[in-house]
């Protein structure tokens, strides 16, 4: 009934309070203090991001330095096996390289490419999306007809096709310059449907509403109205696609790698990684293969249960 | 006379992370057998609230955390979830604001009309069928017969609310609670559902108590009138009383805050300065003493009971006889009529 | 068209020229489904005429209200005369300017200017995520009006104040204040582009009795000290009696009644007006009987020929079903029916 929602409590902040305060007041923060097994994600995150971050300074070795390898320190088991070296925790791989240190290095790769496919399908996507959802007819029609018809592909796929159009005209030399690029580009145009799509829903209800016909009223520019109004009420749904794209990203950038269309060995993904290992998986040497995995599997699951928390506290119906 | 309903000290309470708010604290009423009583207020005062108290459907967390509600004598508000949907529907008849919320869109009206109707009654389906035509005719809707076949959504918006009184009506409830159930409708259209509301139920002999924001509905419907404000009892008594003499000085302000078609439209509508307080923050003593012109240090302290005024009760240490307030703030009060000062010979009845 | 039906009211030939006229006005809806669907699934064009035919005009401090229940068309004439939809046919005129006529930029812009909206639900007119000191400034900057940000500021403040808030609250959001204080801070947006002509859409039927009193009061006040013209659209004919000095009343579409707003509640003419009038529940009225109202508004998709208020009127005549009724003028007013033709 009308009345059991009118008298839900309704943010008080009546003083203008400092922005501890009020970041102790929101309601968000209360949710996420709320639900320890998002508390336990959003460490993990943070410490996967930061050793990610600083990985020059907290890997054991640096596995990309050809003189500090060792062909004699090939296949050594983690350390804590009989055979282990105390030198290398979770053993190394057929160059002698630091299975630890690969994956330190190899989780920069796999986040920034995440990263940036991310924010570069958000552009595209939230640009398209305001544009159809203000805009509508012609514009909204051809932009929303594309989006279709690009469901009707697997993301992988449309990814694989792009990825080759790029090797192909780059070549096999050149394409070691731009593959960085080409991750981002590819994964990236696969997912900006989802932000068109819903950017488009949200603004088709932002744009009747009367705020954005007082603006209207005094003569802005429709562009202007997109972004100075509409943008700052539609980007919530945006910041919970954008966390779940992340993990989805990672993963993608990993199947790509792992397909060998990703990152070349010499600088390996955790994805490049999983593949690497793979070969050795039936000769005995697990752990090649085995603790990048698992890494990925933590990313991946961390940063998607802060996107679906994330998603239930933006959602004024589940609170 | 046992009274239809009875509700005693009634308080519901919304647990929130900023502590408990009381959304109803302390409120008493009676409705008598066949009796029409309002019951206004401002958005967040607790209307709604209380009627969903009632008939047990607080929305959670909202829960009842003090008070007794009786109907016909039984308690009822702390039945099994089973009995109360039984009271439900049988004792207690609901008419809400949107009449879609209250109809299936997906089942014939005649569907919904007899399934009622065998809920709670041992009839033969024709029989039901039957009372379902009847009950039709009763509430105006023309062409009965053949509208018990048509879907919801194949009525206007009036005819729904026809339908959705029939539903409340199918199984002879003593007590009928509308909340607001002409508000979504067009002013031609209100003054019908109205006149039908206050035929039928009289007609049945049920009791009815009628939710809405709009005084102008309370004065024409109901017998008497009982005004919340803030989650408390302001005034409660005979609906001619409380519009003509109101006795609480919110009362008073909001009476005078109402356009009418009378009187002068070029004076200034009378207002009072301020908002309602949110639950979270009532202010201590009498709810209303921020925004009373009246009030002095008892007010500010202590929270009044109801006591009687003239032919109302009134939460108003103005009438406290035993107590009466300073003689300055008396006087002012009984310049504009209110008070203990105001002889009963005044008073009409 | 029919020349009574071009001009509701003579102009009176003492008065000056009005600040707002309204000609002929017509906004038909297209309702239809797209072309591809109309051609698979047949079905021909359906449309909803929503305004027909209406002319009015409001004197400079008058205002004006037009009362009608839903499907009236009264909000459509809101948006048509602040220049927010584009009427099908006929023109409004502010200042002498033709809002939807006008060529020059410059000139539109000046125009748009003088032309402000209140709204009707508080709580969708301020876009959630800005301070109420940026909604207030924003058309002062959009009409580039003072280019100093500190001068913009302390104007800022001041219309808080006019409103009767506190200059502070600038630095507050919207969902800080309750449903009165958010139609205030609205009301100061309207005026900070300093409007002549201010259209009024339902400003107070989403706030509680005791608040809108507080908000008639301040548009009143607000109009004595500015001198403003308001054009006030309302379904509750008791507020409208409070504000309005003169009534248009519509029924699907069409102006029935025009009425100074005393003539109009003293003697209403048309019978849809007084059926309203009789309609109304009025604090006044406790424990009266009042007179059954029959019928409810026809879907506007489809409404009946002739007068649209026949299948519902007491006085119905044959010609009723199916002739139009001009405006029929008598002195300052104007009524749309057939009781009221000569002879």
């Amino acid at each position: 009934m009308s009345d059991a929602t009118e008298a839900a409590p309704v943010e008080t902040a009546a003083r203008a309070p400092g922005l501890v305060a009020r970041l102790r007041d929101n309601d968000i923060w209360f949710s996420f203090t709320r639900s320890p097994i998002t508390v336990i994600s959003a460490v993990v995150t943070l410490l996967l991001l930061l050793s990610a971050l600083f990985a020059p300074l907290i890997a054991p070795h640096d596995p990309f330095d050809p003189a500090t390898l060792s062909i004699m320190d090939s296949f050594f088991p983690p350390a804590w096996t009989g055979e282990g070296d105390p030198r290398f925790l979770l053993g190394t791989d057929d160059q002698g390289r630091d299975i630890l240190s690969t994956i330190l290095y190899g989780m920069r790769i796999s986040l920034a490419v995440g990263f940036a496919s991310v924010l570069f399908a958000m552009v595209v996507g939230v640009t398209l999306g305001l544009l159809a959802g203000y805009l509508g007819g012609v514009v909204d029609s051809v932009i929303m007809r594309i989006a279709d018809v690009q469901l009707t592909f697997p993301a992988i796929l449309i990814a694989l096709l792009i990825d080759g159009v790029a090797r192909g005209v780059a070549g096999p030399n050149s394409y070691q310059d731009i593959v960085f690029g080409v991750l981002v580009l590819s994964i990236g145009l696969s997912f900006w449907v989802q932000y068109a799509r819903t950017v488009r829903g949200s603004v088709l209800v932002e744009k009747n509403k009367e705020y954005v016909l007082a603006a209207r009223l005094i003569g802005l520019r429709p562009w202007t109205i997109m972004v100075k109004h509409v943008l700052p009420n539609v980007l919530g749904p945006v910041l919970v696609i954008a966390t779940i794209n992340l993990a989805l990203a990672i993963i993608t950038e990993a199947t790509l790698s792992f397909l060998g269309v990703g990152v070349p060995p010499t600088q390996p993904s955790l994805g490049t990684l999983i593949r690497i290992g793979n070969d050795f998986l039936f000769s005995g040497e697990w752990w090649i293969t085995i603790f990048p995995g698992i890494t990925l599997a933590i990313l991946a699951l961390s940063v998607n249960l802060l996107g679906d928390w994330l998603r239930d506290a933006l959602n004024p119906k589940l609170r | 006379m046992t009274p239809t309903l009875s509700v005693r000290n009634l308080r519901v309470e919304i647990p929130t992370r900023r502590g408990v708010l009381r959304a109803i604290d302390d409120l008493s009423f009676d409705i008598a057998p066949g009796e029409v009583l309002g019951m206004v207020g401002e958005s967040g005062a607790g209307k709604s609230i209380t009627g969903s108290a009632i008939i047990g459907l607080l929305e959670p967390p909202g829960r009842v955390a003090g008070g007794e509600i009786r109907l016909a004598g039984e308690r009822i508000d702390h039945l099994p979830p089973e009995r109360m949907r039984h009271v439900r529907g049988k004792r207690i008849g609901m008419i809400f604001q949107d009449p879609l919320t209250s109809l299936n869109p997906l089942y014939r009206i005649g569907e919904q009309l007899t399934e009622t109707i065998l809920t709670h009654e041992q009839l033969s389906g024709r029989a039901a069928r039957d009372k379902a035509q009847r009950l039709l005719e009763e509430v105006g809707i023309p062409a009965a017969a053949e509208r018990l076949s048509a879907y919801p959504h194949q009525f206007s918006g009036g005819m729904r609310q026809r339908v959705v009184i029939a539903l409340a009506l199918a199984a002879d409830p003593q007590l009928v609670i509308a909340d607001e159930p002409t508000t979504a409708l067009d002013v031609s259209v209100q003054a019908q559902i109205i006149a039908l509301l206050k035929r039928i139920c009289a007609d049945r002999g049920a009791s009815v108590m009628l939710i809405t924001h709009d005084m102008g509905v309370i004065a024409e419907t109901a017998d008497r009138v009982c005004v919340l404000y803030a989650g408390r009892l302001a005034e409660i008594g005979p609906v001619r009383d409380v519009v003509k003499h109101p006795q609480h000085p919110y009362t008073r302000g909001l009476m005078a805050a109402i356009p009418s078609l009378a009187g002068d439209p070029d004076e200034k509508l009378a207002q009072i300065p301020g908002s309602m307080p949110r639950l979270g923050a009532i202010p201590p003593g009498c709810a209303f003493n921020p925004r009373c012109d009246f009030a002095f240090d008892r007010c500010r302290a202590e929270r009044p009971d109801a006591y009687p005024a003239g032919a109302t009760q009134a939460a108003c240490f103005l009438h406290d006889a035993k107590n009466p307030p300073p003689p300055e703030i008396a006087g002012r009060a009984s310049e504009v009529g209110l008070g203990v000062t105001r002889a009963p010979a005044e008073v009409p009845q | 068209m029919n020349p009574a039906e071009t001009s509701l009211v003579s102009p009176g030939p003492a008065t000056d020229a009005p600040l707002v006229e309204v000609k002929g006005l017509r906004r038909v809806f297209d309702l239809s489904k797209p072309l591809l669907n109309r051609l698979i699934e047949g079905g021909g064009r359906v449309t909803l005429t929503a305004v027909d035919s209406v002319d009015f005009s409001i004197r400079r401090g008058e205002t004006y209200a037009l009362v009608g229940e839903s499907g009236s068309g009264k909000s459509t004439i809101a948006k048509m005369a602040v220049g927010l939809l584009p009427p099908s046919a006929g023109s409004i005129t502010i200042e002498g300017i033709d809002v939807w006529g006008e060529k020059s930029a410059d000139v539109q812009r000046r125009m748009r200017r003088r032309i402000q909206m209140i709204f009707q639900d508080p709580f969708a007119s301020l876009n959630p995520r800005w301070r109420v000191g940026s909604i207030v400034e924003e058309p002062i900057k959009a009409f580039a009006m003072i280019p100093d940000a500190k001068d913009r500021a302390a104007r800022v403040g001041e219309l808080l104040s006019l409103v009767g808030l506190d200059p502070r609250d600038g630095s507050k959001f919207p969902h800080e204040f309750s449903g009165g204080q958010r139609q205030r801070i609205a009301i100061a947006r309207a005026l900070a582009s300093e409007p002549h002509f201010i259209v009024c859409d339902e400003p107070t039927s989403a706030l509680d009795v005791s608040v809108q009193a507080q908000v008639l009061n301040l548009l009143r006040e607000l109009q004595e000290r500015l001198g403003l013209t308001y054009l006030f659209i309302s379904h509750n004919l008791a507020v409208v009696r409070h504000v309005a000095t003169r009534v248009g009343v519509l029924y699907l579409g069409r102006l029935v009644e025009e009425a100074p707003a005393r003539e109009l509640f003293a003697d209403p003419k048309h019978p849809y007006t007084r059926m309203l009038l009789d309609a109304v529940p009025d604090i006044e009225m406790a424990g009266k009987e009042r007179l059954a109202i029959a019928g409810e508004i026809p879907n506007p998709v489809n409404p009946p020929p002739g007068c649209h208020f026949h299948p519902r009127c007491p006085f119905v005549m044959p010609h009723c079903k199916t002739v139009v009724p001009p405006v029929l003028a008598r002195g300052d007013a104007g009524v749309r029916c057939h009781l009221f033709a000569e002879g």
